[in-house]
């Protein structure tokens, strides 16, 4: 059964009412979508590093413990970096929610099919991994609760929402490392953090 | 030099020293044998995170994030590890991220296993090859002062540097009891 949960309104609906909550997305579709939510200096956007989004998050959530770190990232780029589920469920941080948005799909080089569209379910690897926390969402009741486990479950928590395939325009954030980085640090940090 | 003039010189303490000089918060590994007394001595320490990575390009992620809560931190690795790092440097290169890994080193100086040579001899070639500033360091005396200038050069100038450690300094691994 195809999946019908629009990826563009699942993020805008994770998103709002964010709080201080600090947002990593993964490279692709992910960047898109937050920047289409509404870009904020606390999001740190990353447009390359396949398969490093959720171990960004993890250094993130370790040094900042009191904030609530949300990665979102696609299904081609955390399956590139299924081991971080042991560094990170072994680590136990409890402020750490990880959002999968899963089209099944590489959407950035031709559509290809990922392995999520072939039996592999993230959230099971996840909760076998010993994540506490995890969710499907594969419509809206069931989304607004994946919402709340990646937002307030005690981490780390693991998401996954199960989206059409459907393309959307392009909402491009700014693309610099650097210059996003600093603009994160200085929100979070202060000016000061800046060398 | 011989084993008891290694250990009075005890550089993996040194090391250590410089890294809580420099407050280090989170130390990131692939555990290595050469790098198995820092290790010990970063996990005893309540200031310092360690965390156990599947593989080393985990670790650059990691210090990335750390850097953008406001923590300094450090990656051990095993020469053979900076090959799976490679794509990942491009985040601490292209974002300015400061960056400190420290290498020890197999397949370079007196290696009995053949299957650590080839990324052994190219460890610096892919370090340099991502623009990575590298310190070789060829006797324990030196250690210590590399290790700091290293780390003055990542967290004051905002640079990406590695410090590889020889099997000279190690000793080769004998594949005895």
């Amino acid at each position: 059964m195809a999946n019908t949960l629009d990826r563009r309104a699942a993020v805008k609906s994770l998103l709002s009412n964010r709080g201080d909550m600090l947002v990593l997305t993964g490279l692709g579709g992910t960047c898109w979508d937050a920047a289409a939510a509404g870009d904020d200096p606390l999001t740190f956007y990353l447009w390359g590093a396949m398969g490093g989004a959720s171990m960004v998050g993890l250094g993130l959530a370790l040094a900042q413990p009191e904030r609530r770190v949300v990665v979102i990232t696609g299904d081609g780029e955390f399956l590139m970096g299924l081991g971080a589920l042991a560094t990170i469920s072994a680590e136990k941080p409890k402020n750490l929610g990880i959002v999968v948005i899963d089209n099944e799909h590489y959407g950035e080089t031709g559509m290809q099919p990922t392995h999520t569209g072939r039996g592999i379910d993230l959230a099971k690897l996840a909760a076998a991994a010993g994540f506490p926390a995890t969710a499907v969402a594969t419509d809206e009741a069931s989304l607004a609760k994946a919402i709340t486990v990646a937002r307030e479950a005690p981490g780390p928590a693991l998401a996954v929402f199960k989206v059409s395939a459907d393309k959307h325009p392009l909402v491009l954030p700014p693309r610099d490392g650097a210059y996003l980085k600093d603009r994160f640090r200085s929100a979070l940090l202060g000016a000061q953090s800046i060398l | 030099m011989p084993d008891s003039a290694v250990a009075a010189l005890d550089w993996p303490a040194q090391i250590y020293d410089v890294l809580r000089a420099f407050e280090v918060r989170q130390v990131a590994h692939v555990p290595d044998a050469g790098h198995a007394r820092l290790i010990r001595l970063c996990e005893a320490d309540r200031a310092m995170r360690t965390v156990s990575l599947t593989t080393e390009e985990e670790g650059i992620a990691l210090l990335t994030g750390a850097h953008l809560g406001g923590q300094r931190g450090v990656l051990l690795m095993q020469s053979s590890g900076v090959g799976n790092t490679i794509n990942m440097l491009s985040l601490v290169k292209h974002c300015r991220v400061p960056f400190l890994t420290i290498v020890t080193m197999r397949g370079e100086w007196g290696e009995f296993n053949p299957w650590q040579v080839p990324m052994g001899q190219a460890t610096r070639a892919s370090l340099q090859a991502q623009d990575i500033v590298v310190y070789d360091v060829t006797e324990a005396a030196a250690v210590k002062d590399t290790v700091e200038a290293a780390a003055k050069l990542a967290f004051n100038s905002v640079q990406q540097v590695a410090v590889t450690i020889s099997q000279r300094v190690l000793g080769s691994k004998s594949f005895k009891d």
